[in-house]
């Protein structure tokens, strides 16, 4: 990929750079230098020294904080799931406790329904036998005025028209003017 | 690359001058071998440690841009080491995070100027490549025992190929330590030569008057592109000697 540019840059200064550079070869290749050795020597002191290091102190201290962070996070995941837990609950019995109230409610209300249903049921039928009794009363009242009044009806007629007789002839024959009202009146 | 070696007298260009050794310390460095290479090793190292000591020190639950750096890091090399060598892998993490540091600041810090390429010599690269090759054939006798020599003859293989197969795969087995360490080291190199080169036309041209010192601006900018070019090369080859070597250890643990 990137590796063709990157190589025939490398290459273009290396043929522009005349003998000297490349003569002289590469130090990394003098192995006479005992600078060179002593760097892979040195080397090793100091990357055992830096592993040590890594893998006794600065590790460790990296992995202790990020375990704890773990923990954290897990244990206060759990209480927030016990406490979501627990409002599901409590969120459930408020549920229930209004569905079982709206219940008692609704058969209280049809019970004072059909209680005053009954009631006024029971008012009614009273003041219909008592208007039936009173109709009646009445209804035997009226009969006997009427009858009173019909039978006397003759009577009134009969001495009715012997006055009317008598200021008209001054004389009257009681059985007569009986007789004639009966006639009349029937 | 050291800026100021990077011209010869002349109109040469000293390309390779940039990775001699020399001793630090003065005559305390000579006797102890110890050039401005394990110098930068230890500066590399110790830039490591303090990254990592420094941006772990808050410890926080919710860390700091540092903190996370220090904890990218730790996850990237220990996610590519378990889900490369398999469950073994945490054994062998520590190993390869300082493999892949050891590598990456010592290719970052060679970028800087007046400093040095440690990864830039094949010695280096060569043991770092040696110790890993090594501690693959240690731990795979830890594994598996002599039974690892199975390995040289693929499973499945009909007998009869075996005194052809057997050579190839030990030549190839043998041959590791060698490409690895080369590919490091001639990335390295080319990387830094190429820098050192267009670094010294700059100079060459300016020395040309006017004229050079407009055109002078071409290698500077083609410079600025190869920094971050090299930037990406020496992530990628630490990425790759890290790889590499966790490939290998899979097949030292593997049974």
């Amino acid at each position: 990929m990137y590796r063709t540019p990157r190589l025939f840059l490398f290459a273009a200064p290396l043929a522009a750079v005349p003998g000297r550079a490349v003569a002289a070869g590469m130090p990394q290749l003098n192995f006479h230098d005992p600078l060179l050795i002593g760097q892979v020597v040195w080397g090793a002191v100091i990357f055992g020294g830096f592993y040590l290091a890594l893998s006794r102190f600065a590790l460790p201290r990296v992995e202790r904080v990020l375990t704890n962070r773990r923990t954290r996070i897990q244990s206060d995941l759990d209480v927030a799931r016990k406490a979501k837990a627990e409002a599901d609950r409590a969120s459930a019995e408020l549920l229930s406790a209004r569905h079982e109230a709206a219940e008692q409610a609704r058969a209280h209300v049809e019970r004072i329904q059909s209680e005053a249903r009954a009631s006024a049921d029971a008012h009614a039928a009273e003041t219909a036998k008592r208007l039936e009794t009173e109709i009646a009363n009445a209804e035997t009242r009226i009969t006997q005025s009427r009858e009173q009044a019909l039978s006397s009806l003759s009577e009134i007629a009969t001495s009715t028209t012997q006055d009317l007789v008598t200021r008209l002839i001054g004389t009257q024959d009681e059985q007569t003017v009986a007789s004639a009202v009966k006639r009349v009146s029937a | 690359m050291t800026g100021e070696a990077s011209v010869a007298a002349g109109s040469t260009i000293d390309a390779l001058g940039q990775f001699e050794l020399h001793p630090v310390l003065g005559h305390l460095g000579e006797a102890l071998r110890f050039s401005q290479s394990p110098l930068f090793m230890l500066i590399a190292a110790a830039v490591v440690l303090v990254f990592l000591y420094v941006g772990m020190r808050p410890a926080a639950v919710v860390p700091g841009r540092l903190q996370a750096a220090a904890e990218i890091s730790y996850d990237f090399v220990h996610d590519l080491a378990v889900s490369t060598i398999g469950e073994n892998g945490a054994t062998f993490f520590p190993f390869v995070f300082a493999i892949f540091f050891f590598i990456l600041a010592g290719n970052y810090l060679g970028l800087l100027p007046f400093s040095f390429t440690y990864t830039s010599h094949i010695a280096v690269t060569f043991g770092l490549a040696i110790m890993v090759f090594v501690i693959s054939i240690l731990a795979s006798i830890r594994f598996q025992g002599v039974g690892f020599l199975k390995h040289f003859l693929p499973a499945g293989t009909p007998v009869w190929l075996a005194p052809l197969l057997v050579p190839i795969e030990i030549i190839s087995f043998l041959s590791r330590p060698v490409s690895l360490s080369i590919r490091l080291f001639a990335n390295m190199v080319a990387g830094h030569v190429l820098l050192e080169v267009f670094a010294g036309f700059t100079i060459m041209l300016a020395g040309l008057g006017a004229f050079g010192h407009v055109l002078a601006v071409a290698p500077i900018a083609i410079n600025v592109a190869l920094t971050a070019l090299e930037l990406l090369v020496g992530v990628l080859q630490a990425y790759v000697f890290a790889i590499l070597t966790c490939i290998y250890l899979r097949e030292a643990v593997a049974h």
